[in-house]
């Protein structure tokens, strides 16, 4: 093992190492990952860019605690696999948060390196590492010692990132969970919405059969709610249940025409092309409709995967339509620069009045209105604003709606004593994660309404600590 | 995977499937409908239930091939297994006691109207059937049909079996004679479309069972929506059954047509495989 190296604290290094990307106008064709990852010298550079701080600012910015100076001077010190080690031991899924957190708002942001503009790049490190492990032969992979079997069981409902981590860990503690799933396929969001481009399927299989070594089973097409009740779940020997249903009803603009063809929610678009693979139609059986020019209307992650996946399928012209202004968009900076680096333009404070339709009930424009920028509202962002008379149109062939999205009423509304709020979320425990029902959990985008892969994976570590307590308690 | 445990060919187009599904045989209920997935590349499609057999723990579903997908299912027999199958799915027809109920079914939908006019007849409705089908050689499950009604008229386009009509004359007369309460007409969508033509101008509550293109088929994608009552719906969550006076189905039949161009596609790239010997999956 190579001894311990200090990091070179006499100097601050401000050169964060770049993240080596396929070219803009060769990616901007093909579905294969952008961000190729770094080399092992890029990452030994860039771990030597940390100063460990004493005060660690770093550690607090991650939702779930990863002790991240811990695992970059395990990369300095050249020892991976007690950086796996440091990862795993708070991050069940690292090859996806490395990924997909949006690090500038998270860890990154309160980096004290972040205060010179240059911050460790902690996600691309944790990603080099995750990556590491998975190109290991199976038996060198960290083993996970399970403990004997406690006899409890519990189900887990959903399987993306909430129900997954809650999974991983409660099966950790030697307790038999089942995950049932609605979909075809184990990993919610992290399949069917998040593109291949951005997060390789592969990678989530990996973390999905790491799940199942645990002695994880997986239920695929059980709709809870439908096929099977939460109520019977309970009578069938499961002694507690954690709901990870996430939030997967699409919004809609709720104004004129937008029910003609080609005018797609984001979900459809996103499962279409990502879950069922229609890039790769008609190899695979399922289609879609692209059109020359493909508005997007949003401005969040969601509008960037959709507006990326549009120019990939062959668009010739896609557009971001958003309401506010390019400060105010909620996607992370780096998808935003990504999109706009492939093509993608971006029409900004404008906002669709009603879509155009042919008389074979196409779509075949948008009217729109200017916007401006007014007081702030409750979310603190400025209220956009019509401006009067500024209406005008644009030609589009496929539109995308991209606002956003709230939880499934499917399992809420059958599920006796489970208590939601007016936006559709279940009211849990910000802690725990425990429901107004009786031996039910939930966590993810189910109780915040859509957020972040690393906080619905926090909110199933709690929930797992407090499921385990409860399981515990019980004779 | 799901294990197809008996086939039964209706005419050289339709077919009947008895699948191994316990966990969605438990819950089914008239009305309601599955999604499967043939296999690894196969996209998700809808299929009504036709039956269940709680204790045997099977679903049966009757189809009728029309494009790629329905044409590969029907590729499969007794012992091959499907992917995928996920159900029971949508808001069961809402069931009591009308007084005389129509069922009317077109084409295959008798297989979708059977467990209907099954329920209303158990709930203690007089029900009168109209089952109709281009020809006589499309025309089955009569008898399971006359089994739950009082009453069962049979027409054909062709007049080659029963009564040469299309359903909604021998349903314009029932309305004129009066006595009906309630009307489920179900079948193409051009087929509901006239029948709730004839039955709005005598005020009688129609439902229709609506088909639109559907991927998942939980409320997540959108793509199934529907206008009934100039209000957006989903039919996955909020139907299949809607009120069929209040459906728009000038747009239904629009958004059915979405990939017209790449399933006939699709169907011929098929085709030339499966007539060059080649694999018949893919
Ligand atoms: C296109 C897109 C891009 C995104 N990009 C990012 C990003 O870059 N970074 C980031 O941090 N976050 C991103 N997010 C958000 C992130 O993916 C979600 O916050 C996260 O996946 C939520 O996890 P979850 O486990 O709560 O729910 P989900 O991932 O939504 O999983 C819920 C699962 O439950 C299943 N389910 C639902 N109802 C039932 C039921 N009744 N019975 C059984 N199963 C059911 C669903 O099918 C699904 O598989 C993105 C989201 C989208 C849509
Ligand atoms: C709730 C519901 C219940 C249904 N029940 C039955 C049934 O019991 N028996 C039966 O034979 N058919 C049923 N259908 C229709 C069946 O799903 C379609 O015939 C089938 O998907 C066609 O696929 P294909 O590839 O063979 O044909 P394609 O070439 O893809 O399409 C032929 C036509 O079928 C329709 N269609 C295509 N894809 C879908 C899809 N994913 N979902 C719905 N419709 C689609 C379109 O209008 C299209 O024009 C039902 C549809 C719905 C929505
Ligand atoms: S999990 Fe996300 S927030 Fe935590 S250290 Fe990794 S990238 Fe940063
Ligand atoms: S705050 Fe930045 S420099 Fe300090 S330990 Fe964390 S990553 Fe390293
Ligand atoms: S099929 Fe997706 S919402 Fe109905």
């Amino acid at each position: 093992m190579a001894e311990e190296k200090k990091p070179e604290k006499k100097k601050i290094d401000l050169n964060r190492v770049a993240m080596p990307k396929q070219e803009p106008r060769v990616r901007a064709r093909n579905f294969n990952e952008v961000a190729q990852g770094y080399t092992h010298e890029m990452a030994i550079y860039e771990a030597n860019r940390c100063i460990d701080c004493a005060k660690p600012g770093c550690t607090k910015g991650c939702p779930v605690g990863i002790d991240i100076p811990g695992f970059i001077r395990a990369i300095r010190n050249g020892d991976m696999p007690e950086a796996v080690r440091v990862l795993k031991a708070k991050n069940n899924l690292p090859a996806i948060c490395g990924r997909v957190c949006p690090q500038e708002t998270q860890c990154e942001a309160v980096c004290t390196l972040a205060k010179k503009g240059a911050p460790v790049a902690i996600g691309r490190l944790e990603r080099y590492i995750a990556d590491w492990e998975l190109a290991q032969p199976p038996e060198a992979r960290m083993k996970t010692v399970l403990p004997p079997p406690t006899g409890k069981k519990v189900a887990v409902i959903g399987s993306g990132p909430a129900g997954l981590t809650a999974a991983a860990d409660l099966a950790r503690m030697g307790h038999k969970v089942d995950i049932y799933e609605t979909l075809h396929m184990a990993g919610g969001v992290l399949v069917y919405g998040i593109p291949e481009f951005r997060l390789p399927k592969a990678i989530v299989q990996a973390e999905v059969d790491y799940v199942k070594s645990l002695g994880v089973d997986i239920y695929l097409d059980s709709v809870v709610g439908r096929t099977i009740m939460v109520d019977e779940l309970l009578q069938d020997g499961y002694h507690a249940v954690f709901l990870g249903t996430g939030a997967g009803l699409p919004m809609f603009l709720n104004i004129p025409g937008e029910n003609y063809n080609g005018i797609y929610s984001a979900n459809e678009w996103l499962t279409r092309t990502n879950l069922m693979k229609a890039y790769l139609f008609p190899e695979y059986d399922t289609p879609i409709r692209v059109g020359r020019r493909v508005a997007v209307i949003g401005g969040g992650n969601v509008a960037m995967d959709s507006a990326r996946c549009a120019l990939r399928l062959g668009a010739e012209e896609v557009t971001i339509v958003y309401r506010r202004g390019r400060a105010e968009m909620p996607a992370r900076a780096e998808e935003v620069e990504n999109a706009e680096e492939e093509g993608v333009i971006f029409k900004l404070l404008t906002n669709p009045k009603q879509f155009i339709g042919d008389d074979q009930g196409w779509v075949k424009a948008m009217e729109c209105y200017e916007m401006e920028l007014g007081e702030p509202d409750e979310s603190g962002r400025r209220r956009p604003v019509i401006k009067q008379g500024s209406e005008f149109t644009m030609d589009v062939d496929t539109v995308v709606v991209a606002l956003g999205t709230t939880p499934n009423p499917l399992l809420p509304s059958t599920t006796d004593g489970l208590e939601t709020t007016r936006r559709g979320t279940v009211v849990a425990d910000e802690e725990t994660g425990k429901t107004s029902k009786p031996a039910v959990w939930a966590g993810g985008d189910v109780v915040t309404g859509a957020a972040t892969v690393i906080s619905a994976m926090g909110a199933g570590k709690r929930a797992a600590a407090a499921i385990d307590e409860y399981l515990k308690s019980l004779k | 995977m799901f294990k197809i445990l008996r086939r039964e060919d209706f005419s050289p187009e339709i077919h009947l499937f008895e699948i191994d599904a316990p966990a969605v045989a438990r819950k089914a209920q008239a009305g309601q409908f599955v999604v499967l997935r043939i296999d690894e590349r196969g996209e998700r499609f809808p299929l009504t239930i036709a039956d269940w057999d709680r204790e045997k723990g099977t679903i049966t579903v009757v189809f009728m091939e029309v494009g790629k997908s329905t044409r590969k299912l029907a590729t499969l027999k007794a012992g091959d297994y499907i992917a995928n199958f996920a159900g029971p799915l949508g808001l069961p027809t809402h069931i009591e006691n009308y007084g005389t109920v129509a069922c009317v079914a077109g084409g295959f939908a008798v297989a979708t109207i059977v467990p209907i006019a099954r329920a209303m007849k158990q709930a203690g409705n007089r029900v009168i059937s109209i089952l109709g089908a281009r020809t006589r050689q499309l025309i089955f499950w009569e008898e399971r049909l006359q089994q739950w009604s009082d009453e069962l008229i049979v027409t054909t386009d062709d007049g080659s079996y029963g009564r040469k009509a299309l359903v909604t004359e021998p349903l314009k007369e029932l309305m004129e004679k009066g006595g009906i309460d309630m009307v489920v007409a179900i079948g193409p969508t051009i087929m509901m479309k006239f029948a709730a033509k004839t039955t709005e101008p005598f005020g009688v509550k129609t439902i229709a069972s609506l088909n639109p293109i559907m991927v998942d088929g939980t409320g997540m994608c959108g793509c199934c929506r529907v206008e009934a009552g100039g209000e957006t719906k989903f039919t996955c969550v909020h139907g299949p059954d809607f009120d069929a006076h209040q459906v728009d189905w000038d747009l239904l039949m629009a958004r059915q047509r979405t990939y017209i161009d790449q399933e006939k596609e699709s169907l011929r790239l098929w085709q030339e495989q499966v007539e060059a010997g080649g694999k018949v999956g893919g």
